[in-house]
């Protein structure tokens, strides 16, 4: 299928049909996409064909050479990050589908519209690292995608492209599908390890448990994002040649990006890595269209809720891990939420703490109770409870978490202030100090619009609220 | 002591510290190198003793590994070689402060009512790292408190800072995972599960390593203030592990005990009996006065004076025709002195243990093992014995390390599982009566089941015991229905089969130990020997010493019938018991945490006991009860002080040689009994009769909690006991035809009982299980004289 339509595919909510090479979400045209008979038409396991022609060091250095970055959200490369593996067994693949980052809906529609290329993508990548163990962890909130999986694994199995004897090869690879319970941490990969193993779903410290070396059951362990292995199949039929012809060269292959908010067409992409800039995504025909109402860009967020916010400075900055790195964000999960000259930045601010505070594991102390107490600052200068004082309690609460100078993109006229990304922090995983992110970002930028709020605040509304409630 | 005056070892990992150049351990911890060293790391959620977890984040240090100063949790770090670590830095100073504040906005400030308050890391820390003041201003989080998550322990969730310690504590300490954590984020909180309380026998750890006043023990909870108390060091005597403790108390009545940590015996555990068992020194019915009987046979307030002459001419009497029974609970100077004096009497109708022991001689007669032996890795562990965590809580808490973290293997040659068998290598849960057999089928092999055992069970066994690996035996008595002689001729028959195999003594009864070293437990049979002497008219006068046959000895008819008999009983003790209500002459005894003296524990183990606050009444400690009784009886024991009693025991007992006992007290682990013992049991022979067709083996052991005179005593604990029952394997429930909770007769040839019927999936076909001293039970009066009781159970009614 070389035509795009432009617009919406309707039995792909959400997924947009755009100009441009495709890697992983070229069958999403098809209605039925997720069916065995469709995926077999149009290529399906050849992928895996041509993986099992050569030799597991040979498919691994392909994916090497290829540098495919990880689509989780570090956009590690995945060759290298393999290349970790000591030489123990069993040693386990496990397969992040816990997408859960604000404004990231790629992940579902790859499990949704395609599950066998993930799985010939899980059987590549396990042949490749020599295991025969792969779990396919995959969100709670996402039926639809662990229902599809779980026909496909079925039919894959029955077509002996999974379990024993892989097409008549003395390869031997299982794929446990789990479904979580729903809970954002576990898109951490030490946490999805434990919820995995049985556990509360919570974080180990990095050291001694990074997964490559004490992963799941404390056992060498590679945990891949959906997207990153999905662009396995299409690797090692076209090739790493083929493949670094698209993108950039830092980046290449293409990026699934998942566009919300206040553009005429929000959907998920698959563009180019590096090549397209923010601006065309949003206002290009090809993609977004445009801001909505052709009103003002206000602010945007370039990688999930995790992410620093952008603004109007960084439009012309290329899609790619590393310039958007520079600039003082993150692409993450490719994940854009869009931002009109409509919208309150306090308010904004508030709805991105509130998910990070309500999804904290309250295991660290920072994290659990600082990220609530910063939710309860915004809510009361909302609420026309604020103090002039407040403003600096929500950077220092954040320094706490965060301590250091945080990444915040260009605002005003100071210019870009760059600080390496992820940021220091005094807690086990970086969903504490992903909070600090939207306060930096919003009190810098749009520091005015908190003093407003706080200034109409009414005189009494200042006394101390544990005090008035009597305290302890 | 500060950072520089600790030699470094050579074979160590050289790091800085705060600038100094130091050398830690090969794979220390951090935080512990950094304790060793003299610089103090605030922390809440690390415990040397559990796993680190690194979730408080209080211990937060800057870490330079060659890549740059990162803040780390100092307690999940292992010291690597030329680590730079900082401790005072300025992110460091800044991390801690911050920590601090977060931890305070959601806690009250109810430290002026709280009991921790005066003890609190959390106050403590506060001061010395904290900020100093608040910038909350909001609501705090509010919960109902404090909810009772157990019997003994209430938790207060505003107060907790989900430091993980006490859920970390119940599940990989104890094995019991009642309590959690639920929900998530801020509302995180500790919690039971619906309809599961924490009914842990060690729930009182949790409160003694609650960082904050979180979680508050009942018998506790509003008595005194930190700054009140007063303690000293002694040593737990509920039962013979030997405990190391700290005894507070608070305006003259003990109010609390603290577990101590000590390498060679408890880690710093306590179970909840050794815990709050002190109650009952603060029983309202203690004996207060010396009794004496008047004409009409009712008890008189006596003089010591005149109890003591009482008592010294019952001791002045026929030798041959006074028996002596008890002295396991006394100290073991008064058992020294008690043994003195009926030496000079030349008594020998003597027994510490009540019949619900063993020959003594398997402590006296095989090479003793430390707990330290038994656990260390690599190790086999045979259990021949009762369930150590329903008789020995604490010794199980180290067995249980053994074998759940540290690859002790452990074989189970015990009538049922126990609480320790989800981790043993081997389970041989005999047939009562059968042990010595399935011991001797270990070596021999078996191409079919022994005593209900089965032949690959016993292959298993056979594999672990002939691997070479030091081979430790905890023996002690499993089953009260059964002749202790059985347990001995498997002990026997293991020591066949692994000659140079150690024996761990499980005699559980206070300072028994001690009662055996000073003579006091001649004889394998001493109690119903001297029971049955009297019954025969052989003994007219009964002395007891801290004993009431009447409701220990597991033969309850005898026991019952020796009184009848006798003419006199003197009874030493602290309570009125069923034996004190039918004896001539009471003296009252001063109890634990009343009195000085030394314990010694089931290793050979002594460790201090100390006063802490003063005896009711008259009554007084049992050393001088000893001198004062001897003197009336015409017997100078020449001591007039402890001191002096000490000085002669070091002088006379030989095990004692070279041990200073006013020397004890600040001693971490205590010094074990001097001398070795040669293997010099002899096996003897039992012979148990076949089940009949429809009988089962009836096995009767105790549970922790059961109506003894100390937990009856103790207000928190005595609701606790167990009530009685009868329990059979799921299995046999269908065979009988009855539903659990169905009322059954259990009877055999002379007699029978009316009780509930429960399954019990830790038994093994063919065996009835009642708890020994239940309420409203005691298994006692179906013990008769066989080597074992069969019984049958019937449906009642229709």
């Amino acid at each position: 299928m070389s035509t795009h339509t432009n617009d919406y595919v309707p039995h792909a909510p959400g997924y947009v049909d755009n100009e441009g090479p495709k890697v992983v979400t070229s069958r999403f045209p098809y209605e039925d996409s997720f069916t065995m008979e469709r995926s077999l038409a149009t290529g399906g396991y050849e992928g895996l064909k041509a993986a099992l022609a050569k030799s597991p060091a040979e498919v691994a250095q392909e994916v090497k050479d290829a540098v495919v970055l990880g689509r989780g959200g570090a956009g590690f490369p995945a060759g290298i990050k393999w290349g970790f593996m000591p030489n123990i067994w069993p040693r386990y693949l496990v397969v992040n589908g816990d997408e859960s980052e604000p404004g990231t809906y790629k992940d579902r529609l790859l499990m949704e519209r395609d599950p066998h290329q993930l799985i010939e993508g899980c059987m590549i990548a396990c042949y490749a690292l020599g295991l025969n163990q792969c779990f396919l962890y995959v969100r709670g909130e996402m039926p639809l995608a662990h229902e599809r999986i779980a026909t496909a694994l079925n039919d894959a199995y029955a077509a002996g492209y999974v379990g024993k004897n892989v097409m008549d090869t003395d390869v031997s690879i299982d794929i446990v599908l789990h479904w979580g319970a729903g809970a954002y941490i576990v898109g951490e990969e030490t946490a999805l390890i434990e919820s995995l193993e049985g556990n509360r779903g919570q974080p180990r410290l990095k050291p001694p448990y990074f997964p490559a070396a004490k992963g799941l059951y404390y056992q060498p362990t590679i945990v891949n994002n959906v997207e990153t292995l999905a662009n396995l199949p299409w690797l090692m039929v076209n090739g790493a040649e083929a493949y670094k012809q698209m993108g950039s060269e830092a980046s290449p292959g293409t990026r699934m990006l998942a566009v919300s908010g206040h553009v005429k067409r929000p959907g998920v992409y698959e563009v180019e890595q590096g090549v397209v800039s923010f601006r065309e995504l949003f206002y290009d025909d090809n993609f977004c269209g445009g801001i909505r109402d052709d009103n003002e860009l206000k602010m945007f967020i370039p990688g999930g809720g995790s992410a620093p916010w952008f603004f109007e400075d960084q439009l012309d900055v290329p899609m790619e891990g590393r310039t958007v790195g520079a600039a003082g964000s993150m692409l993450g999960s490719g994940a854009l939420v869009v931002m009109d000259e409509t919208t309150d930045a306090v308010k904004a601010c508030l709805r991105v703490v509130r998910f990070f505070a309500r999804e904290s594991c309250g295991k660290c102390t920072p994290c659990r109770e600082g990220t609530s107490w910063e939710e309860k600052v915004l809510q009361r200068i909302l609420d026309g409870h604020g103090r002039p004082e407040d403003i600096d309690l929500l950077l220092e609460i954040g320094s706490n978490i965060s301590p250091g100078t945080y990444p915040v993109a260009a605002f005003g006229d100071e210019g870009l202030e760059a600080v390496p990304f992820p940021p220091k922090q005094t807690t086990i995983c970086p969903l504490g100090p992903s909070s600090v992110a939207p306060i930096t970002s919003a009190i810098r930028r749009f520091r005015d619009e908190f003093e407003a709020k706080i200034d109409a605040s009414s005189d009494d509304a200042a006394e101390p609220v544990g005090a008035a409630a009597g305290g302890h | 002591m500060t950072a520089t005056e600790e030699t470094p070892t050579t074979t160590g990992v050289p790091f800085t510290l705060n600038g100094v150049e130091l050398e830690a351990h090969e794979g220390e911890n951090l935080i512990d190198a950094c304790d060793r060293l003299g610089v103090h790391i605030p922390r809440f959620c690390y415990h040397p003793r559990m796993t680190p977890v690194g979730m408080c984040r209080m211990c937060l240090v800057e870490i330079d590994t060659g890549r740059g100063p990162a803040l780390q949790p100092s307690c999940m770090m292992t010291v690597s070689p030329n680590m730079v670590v900082n401790t005072e830095s300025e992110a460091t100073v800044k991390a801690q402060d911050g920590v601090l504040e977060l931890l305070l906005i959601n806690h009250p400030l109810d430290c002026p009512v709280c009991d921790k308050g005066g003890e609190c890391p959390l106050q403590d820390n506060a001061y010395a790292f904290g900020p100093g003041e608040s910038r909350f201003v909001e609501e705090k989080r509010h919960y109902e408190k404090p909810i009772p998550i157990s019997d003994l322990v209430y938790l207060d969730r505003e107060r907790c800072i989900l430091c993980d310690r006490c859920t970390r504590f119940a599940d990989e300490v104890a094995g019991d995972p009642l309590i959690h954590f639920v929900d998530r984020g801020a509302q995180t909180q500790v919690n039971t599960f619906p309809d599961h309380p924490f009914s842990s026998y060690f729930s009182g750890n949790t409160v003694q390593i609650c960082p904050v006043g979180a979680l508050t023990a009942k018998p506790y909870r509003f008595k005194a203030r930190p700054w009140d108390l007063t303690g000293v060091e002694s040593t737990a005597a509920v039962d013979s592990t030997g405990a190391r403790v700290a005894v507070q108390s608070s305006q003259n009545r003990l109010v609390r005990v603290l577990g101590v940590d000590s390498d060679a015996v408890n880690w710093g555990w306590l179970s909840d009996k050794e815990r709050f068992i002190h109650e009952a020194t603060d029983a309202e019915d203690r004996l207060t006065d010396p009794l004496t009987r008047d004409a009409n046979g009712e008890f008189v307030v006596r003089r010591w004076v005149d109890a003591n002459r009482a008592a010294g001419e019952a001791l002045s009497g026929d030798a041959d025709r006074i028996g002596v029974i008890g002295g396991a609970r006394l100290p073991l100077e008064a058992q020294f002195l008690w043994a003195r004096l009926l030496e000079a009497k030349g008594i020998t109708n003597v027994d510490a243990q009540l019949g619900d022991g063993l020959d003594p001689a398997i402590v006296s007669g095989a090479p003793r093992a430390t707990i330290e032996r038994a656990c260390n890795p690599g190790g086999v562990v045979v259990l021949l014995g009762a369930d150590p965590k329903e008789e020995l809580p604490s010794l199980f808490l180290r067995l249980r390390h053994a074998v759940a973290e540290d690859g002790v293997k452990l074989i189970e040659l015990t009538p049922r599982a126990s609480g320790l068998s989800s981790y043993a290598k081997a389970r041989l849960h005999a047939l009562p009566g059968t042990a010595a057999e399935v011991a001797a089928a270990i070596s021999t092999g078996a191409s079919a089941a022994v005593g209900g055992v089965d032949a690959a069970e016993l292959a298993k066994a056979a594999e672990l015991l002939g691997s070479g690996a030091p081979v430790t035996v905890l023996v002690g008595r499993a089953n009260l229905a059964e002749s202790p002689d059985v347990t001995v001729a498997a002990l026997s028959a293991l020591h066949d089969l692994v000659p140079d195999l150690a024996v761990l003594s499980g005699l559980r009864r206070g300072n028994v130990h001690g009662a055996i070293e000073m003579g006091l437990t001649p004889n394998a049979d001493g109690t119903e020997a001297i029971l049955t002497a009297a019954v025969d008219g052989r003994i007219d006068t009964l002395v007891l010493l801290g004993a009431d046959p009447m409701a220990d000895v597991p033969n309850r008819d005898l026991a019952e019938a020796a009184f009848a008999a006798v003419s006199t009983v003197v009874s030493v003790d602290t309570f009125n018991t069923a034996s004190t209500a039918r004896a001539d002459v009471v003296l009252p005894a001063a109890a634990w945490g009343e009195v000085d003296g030394t314990f010694c524990n089931l290793e050979g183990r002594l460790s201090p006991l100390a006063a802490k606050v003063t005896a009711p009444g008259q009554a007084r400690a049992d050393w001088i009860i000893a001198a004062e009784v001897a003197a009336a009886a015409g017997v100078d024991l020449e001591v007039t002080t402890l001191g002096e009693t000490r000085a002669r025991m070091s002088a006379e007992v030989d095990a004692l040689a070279g041990i200073d006992l006013d020397a004890l007290e600040g001693e971490a682990d205590g010094p074990l009994l001097a001398g070795d013992h040669a293997w010099s049991l002899s096996a003897p022979s039992v012979s148990v009769p076949p089940v009949d067709g429809y009988g089962l083996r009836l096995l009767v052991d105790r549970t922790l909690w059961d109506e003894g005179t100390m937990v009856h005593h103790a207000p928190s604990l005595a609701h606790l006991a167990t009530t009685a029952s009868v329990s059979v394997a799921p299995g046999v429930l269908d065979r009988l035809g009855v539903a659990a909770g169905d009322t059954v007769s259990v009877g055999h040839a002379n007699g029978s009982i009316e009780l509930p019927i429960k399954a019990d999936g830790r038994l093994p076909e063919g065996v009835a299980r009642v708890p020994y001293r239940a309420n409203g039970f005691d298994a006692g009066a179906l013990i008769g004289d066989g080597p074992v009781v069969d019984v049958r159970i019937d449906r009642v009614g229709s």
